[in-house]
């Protein structure tokens, strides 16, 4: 595996994970690099979803489930901290779009507001602004942005959600399936709004569509059955992969 | 031998009709009621009923504008007493509560929902009544107060719970603490349902009349403040309608269809607040 440059923001080591008897992960080991994309990758049931959830502790709000090992963000255990302080910093887009019953722009602010937001009306304005061009859905709400965000359509809901995770600076973004209740152009408006954000954010993404890892990711790791089995440059992983297991699935063999 | 297609076809036949028929029995027995209400309780009623006290025995006339202030007064303290109580339980119930203790609790208040109304009067005239001496409206609020809790926990747990998992995970993931995610999003997002459940629990407790008969007991006249035993329309219903004169029967009758018409008026507003809430969204 090459070494790489960029320095690590997110890491986890020896990650172990229970759900009640039952073992999900085996001793995750994964350096995440700052401000590039990685996508993990594998069949269902893999354990990449549960992995990604405990990246910002999601995985607290299931009972009976168990964590051993330790996930450092900038060098700290985030299991040690405040788990609100850890979930500003490390953001999630859920696979399912799931907007507040509340209107567009109080979706977008809500981060600012339960965090206790000192800036005024307009500093408020002006971050729901930014986020939601920054989501690349400014252009088409900005003349509703005091209706129900359930009017709009199931890509610009995935966007506005993308768009409320964003308002609050996260420093790491992490998307779980994203695009997978989306149709082509609306996964496509995602992809192009990763990239963009690329330049100041860590992103982490899992998908099932292999062709979307190759396409936005810098690097890719391959689950399989609660194991990392490979990890490495995406170009590596779809074109060179070391494992049996990553070329059968990368080239279409199973899964 | 297989049963021919004619007698399988009469049993077709028998079955739509016996139980379409009982179908209409038991939507028909509410229009008959109301029908015979209406009819009975209508023409007895007149904008003295509402506005006068009943009058003395022997005088025709009179009304129960006491009743309908004193119900409005056991009601609205009802309300203060069980739905908060029942609210903040269905939250606990629903949010915090792991599920052994939720399976315990749910099944408590099943049981409190069961206690037959006149055993909650008693115990409320043991423990309210008979320490203060007399009977009042204070009382009755506490008895059908006491009655509304289990309804009150239980809706307000049922339209908590239908609120997508996935909207607590969005409010906590962005950092918010899970009681501010309960209040500024799972409560709001199931806040239609919940009123309409408090509504229909108002309108559950409205007709009972056994708690109301240890507790408010029943006056003849105003009944000013908490602190005095009160009129209320169920209680003079069942006082009004085993009185021997011919008169009082048809102030019973007019006092049904009021109270009829109240607690219908509270479901259907409640209803029809819960056919917008749906939680519908496009994506």
């Amino acid at each position: 595996m090459s070494k790489v440059p960029a320095p690590k923001k997110l890491s986890t080591e020896n990650l172990d994970f229970y759900y009640g008897a039952f073992q999900a992960l085996h001793g995750i080991t994964l350096d995440f690099q700052e401000n590039l994309i990685t996508a993990l990758i594998g069949p269902s049931g893999c354990g990449k979803s549960t992995f990604i959830r405990t990246l910002n502790r999601m995985h607290e709000t299931v009972k009976g489930t168990r964590l051993t090992g330790q996930i450092l963000l900038d060098g700290k255990d985030i299991l040690k901290e405040d788990v609100n302080a850890v979930r500003l910093k490390v953001g999630m887009v859920f696979q399912k779009s799931n907007p507040f019953p509340k209107t567009i722009f109080e979706n977008v602010a809500y981060g600012l507001r339960v965090n206790g937001f000192q800036g005024g009306k307009a500093a408020i304005q002006e971050v729901v602004e930014k986020s939601l061009v920054k989501a690349a859905l400014w252009e088409e709400v900005k003349d509703k942005l005091h209706q129900s965000a359930f009017g709009l359509s199931g890509g610009q809901q995935q966007r506005l959600c993308i768009a409320r995770a964003l308002a609050v600076e996260p420093e790491v973004l992490l998307l779980d399936e994203p695009c997978s209740a989306l149709d082509p152009i609306a996964t496509a408006k995602i992809e192009d709004l990763l990239f963009a954000l690329k330049s100041e954010t860590t992103i982490v993404i899992v998908t099932h569509n292999m062709q979307q890892a190759a396409r936005v990711s810098d690097f890719t790791g391959f689950f399989l059955l609660g194991m990392m089995i490979e990890f490495n440059t995406t170009n590596t992983i779809f074109q060179n992969p070391t494992k049996k297991e990553t070329e059968d699935y990368v080239t279409g063999r199973f899964g | 031998m297989k049963p021919s297609s004619t007698f399988k076809n009469l049993v077709n036949y028998t079955m739509f009709a016996v139980t379409g028929l009982c179908t209409l029995i038991a939507v028909g027995i509410l229009f008959f009621i109301l029908g015979y209400l209406v009819y009975n309780g209508g023409k007895s009623l007149s904008l003295s009923f509402f506005t006068n006290l009943p009058a003395p025995v022997g005088e025709i006339g009179g009304g129960m504008a006491n009743a309908i202030v004193g119900s409005g007064k056991v009601l609205l303290l009802a309300t203060l007493i069980g739905i908060p109580i029942g609210f903040l339980g269905g939250v606990y119930l629903s949010e915090y509560s792991t599920q052994q203790i939720a399976f315990t609790i749910r099944y408590i208040t099943d049981l409190l929902n069961g206690v037959p109304s006149i055993v909650i009067g008693i115990v409320i005239y043991t423990v309210v009544v008979h320490p203060m001496g007399h009977f009042s409206t204070f009382a009755g609020g506490v008895a059908l107060g006491v009655m509304m809790i289990p309804i009150s926990v239980r809706s307000t747990e049922e339209f908590l719970h239908a609120v997508p998992q996935s909207l607590r995970e969005a409010a906590l993931a962005l950092g918010a603490p899970k009681w501010k995610s309960i209040v500024t999003v799972v409560i709001p997002a199931a806040m239609r349902g919940i009123i309409s459940g408090t509504m229909l629990a108002l309108a559950r407790v409205a007709g009972e009349t056994a708690p109301l008969l240890f507790t408010a007991l029943g006056n003849q006249f105003w009944s000013p403040g908490w602190n005095q035993p009160s009129a209320t329309l169920p209680v003079m219903i069942f006082t009004y309608a085993v009185a021997p004169y011919e008169d009082w029967h048809r102030q019973a009758w007019a006092a049904g269809f009021v109270l009829l018409t109240l607690v219908l008026l509270i479901n259907i507003t409640a209803r029809l607040a819960l056919s917008r809430g749906t939680y519908v969204s496009r994506g």
